[in-house]
């Protein structure tokens, strides 16, 4: 099976410009070698903490970013000095749905206006009220009773949902999720979960969900990669993220979201991970976890690992000394 | 050591009046831990700030309720006691660690202002007390980081310093607004596991605000839940997670995504909105929204009662007819 979108060594820096004549004085590497690969009809999840390169990568995805080197393929086609005429026929398939409902959507566009204009956009405009109607209803919305509304008649859930119908008017075949459920209150978010999940069903639809939230990924995933400053640390099948992490990352993230349930939580160990985020901008030398990591040693500071298999089918991992099964902090899942 | 009666908050807009505390009643034992959650809106942020009256007044006013610490009423306090004690006796840290430290100033200065405004010492005294307050709480080197500005901290050291300057005169109690909403999981796993070993040090009470009922599960003593503006369950942290009384706690519970949860695991959603509080919904305020609502429901807010010990439900359903219910939810 060919993947639906294909990444290939990706790299995004961003130069730092100092003094009067804004000289360049070194680059931020956003991203730094992505590898990765997304089949048609299933959900990518991306995890990773603030910083990490995940905003990057959505945008680098649907062609607001130009990456500095690399490739993405969508269905076999490499768009990454795509002219934007060919940018144009591409977002046809591929859409975003964003982070913040209140900045995403126009307060002066009235919600049908903002639903119907990628099908203005691509000349789709054949009973144009009929479709945006349509669509509302997909997303649970009342279309009798929403249609002239403008955004700030509506709550946070109800925007994505606008956001969402939005990103599907095209019927597209790929969709990139930026945090799509992080601004959302608890009760809220679990309704747009189950909405991002039927529509998938429904209209055959291909997520990358980005998230920096692992319980939410969980949920939503079929396949995860954890990501840490600029790089892929893990990729793997949801089952097997949960149960047999083996990249040190990807163990002390799941051990430090909390669980709500007491017992478990009083049970469990829990890796804190030490220090704070190194600078993209002057990232550590060998492996870039290696300032962090319970497990580095000498030869971590100045070799740099690359994702391989090492054990569990599907699994890569990028490190020296994975974390085994039988010193695998139980997290009691 | 707390005491909060019946405690009414409002807070007049010109959309209307918003009942953002409405008929509160909760206690607090030394050394204890008391999470309140709710969503946003649910009025516990508020709550959070009535207890040292930081609310901006106008537009709230407390018109009913007393808040007793070690038997003081605060809300009758003069304004020379209030000042003395916030920030001796009780102290808050909020959510934006950037927004609460001043920007133009050295963390150093800033944490022997607070320091000398509680205590009488020295400059050197102070600043000796400085660093073993940044040693406290973590922070690697803090004779060079007492010259850093806090835009050269990162979230989570920001945090910490907030920590500092609240622990800089012992406080009694310890009020936590949301205090790792910004920070990514790593950082708050560290802020939490530092707020539970300041508790063992110094015995210090704390009340931590969240809506994220997984912080709360690893760190309160008990849990208060709050949905528009009033406690709808109050209980031991065991038995709002395992003996759960009220559907909206137990609504709430089962929509949160679960890093335990199985493969093909749905979340139970609420429908709707949290409502708005210039117009509640007659009745119980959670009833448009609840799985198991009934005509009785419609008729009045049902009071808190006993559910246990020490377990209280502002529900219409007994705790064997709820039981039968969720059963009935889950199998459909």
């Amino acid at each position: 099976m060919t993947a639906l979108l294909e990444i290939k060594d990706l790299h995004v820096h961003f130069p730092i410009k100092n003094g009067t004549f804004q000289k360049k004085t070194g680059k931020v590497k956003a991203l730094n070698g992505i590898d990765l690969a997304v089949n048609k009809g299933e959900v990518l999840g991306i995890v990773g903490e603030s910083g990490c390169g995940k905003s990057t990568l959505a945008r680098s995805i649907v062609g607001l970013q130009k990456p500095t080197s690399g490739d993405i393929l969508f269905n076999g086609e490499a768009y990454t000095d795509a002219s934007a005429k060919e940018i144009y026929e591409l977002r046809r398939n591929m859409q975003m749905v964003f982070q913040d409902p209140y900045t995403s959507l126009n307060p002066r566009m009235k919600v049908s206006d903002s639903i119907a204009a990628p099908l203005k956009a691509y000349k789709q405009t054949k009973n144009l009220e009929s479709r945006v109607k349509e669509l509302m209803e997909l997303v649970g919305l009342n279309p009798d009773m929403h249609y002239n509304r403008l955004p700030h008649e509506f709550s946070g859930g109800q925007r994505q949902r606008i956001g969402i119908a939005r990103a599907i008017a095209l019927e597209p075949k790929l969709i990139v999720c930026d945090e799509p459920v992080s601004a959302l209150d608890v009760s809220v978010q679990a309704q747009v979960i189950n909405l991002f999940q039927d529509l998938q069903k429904k209209l055959n639809l291909t997520y990358v969900f980005i998230a920096h939230d692992l319980s939410v990924i969980n949920h939503i995933a079929d396949r995860v990669a954890v990501m840490y400053l600029g790089k892929v640390m893990e990729k793997s099948n949801r089952e097997t993220f949960q149960a047999h992490a083996q990249h040190p990352y990807t163990n002390a993230l799941l051990s430090a979201v909390p669980l709500p349930d007491p017992d478990k939580e009083r049970t469990r160990e829990r890796i804190v991970l030490k220090g704070e985020l190194p600078s993209p901008a002057n990232p550590p030398s060998g492996c870039v976890f290696h300032t962090r990591c319970p497990k580095a040693t000498e030869f971590c500071k100045t070799n740099i690992p690359v994702p391989e298999e090492r054990g569990v089918p599907g699994q890569e991992v990028a490190c020296f000394y994975p974390v085994g099964e039988e010193e695998k902090v139980r997290i009691t899942l | 050591m707390l005491e909060v009666n019946d405690l009414h908050v409002h807070l007049e807009t010109p959309a209307g009046l918003v009942k953002a505390v409405d008929g509160v009643s909760f206690r607090l034992e030394a050394g204890q831990t008391i999470g309140i959650v709710g969503e946003s809106g649910s009025g516990k942020s508020v709550l959070a700030h009535s207890l040292t009256k930081l609310n901006p007044e106008p537009p709230a006013t407390y018109p009913k309720g007393e808040i007793l610490f070690q038997g003081e009423n605060i809300l009758t306090m003069n304004k020379r006691r209030l000042r003395s004690m916030r920030g001796n006796e009780i102290a808050m840290i909020f959510q934006d660690p950037m927004s609460s430290l001043n920007p133009v100033f050295k963390i150093g200065k800033q944490l022997i202002e607070a320091i000398q405004t509680h205590q009488k010492l020295s400059k050197k005294e102070a600043q000796q007390k400085a660093i073993e307050l940044l040693t406290d709480v973590g922070i690697p080197d803090p004779e060079r980081r007492m010259q850093s500005y806090p835009h050269q901290f990162s979230g989570g050291m920001r945090q910490r310093v907030l920590i500092a300057i609240a622990l800089a005169a012992r406080p009694k109690l310890l009020i936590a607004d949301e205090p790792t909403t910004a920070l990514d999981v790593t950082i708050q796993a560290q802020i939490i596991e530092l707020l539970k070993s300041i508790q063992q040090k110094y015995g210090t009470a704390i009340i931590m605000i969240t809506h994220d009922l997984g912080v709360v599960a690893n760190l309160a003593d008990r849990i208060l839940v709050m949905y528009a503006g009033k406690i709808v369950e109050s209980a031991s942290t065991a038995d709002i997670f395992y003996k759960t009384a009220m559907p909206y706690t137990w609504s709430l519970l089962r929509s949160i995504p679960r890093l335990d949860a199985g493969a093909s695991e749905r979340l139970l959603h609420i429908e709707g909105q949290p409502p708005n509080l210039i117009d509640p919904p007659q009745g119980c305020n959670f009833h448009p929204r609840c799985p198991f609502a009934r005509d009785a429901c419609l008729q009045e807010n049902p009071p808190l009662g006993e559910r246990g010990p020490g377990h209280l439900a502002a529900c219409v359903l007994s705790q064997p007819e709820f039981e039968k219910e969720k059963k009935g939810v889950l199998l459909s």
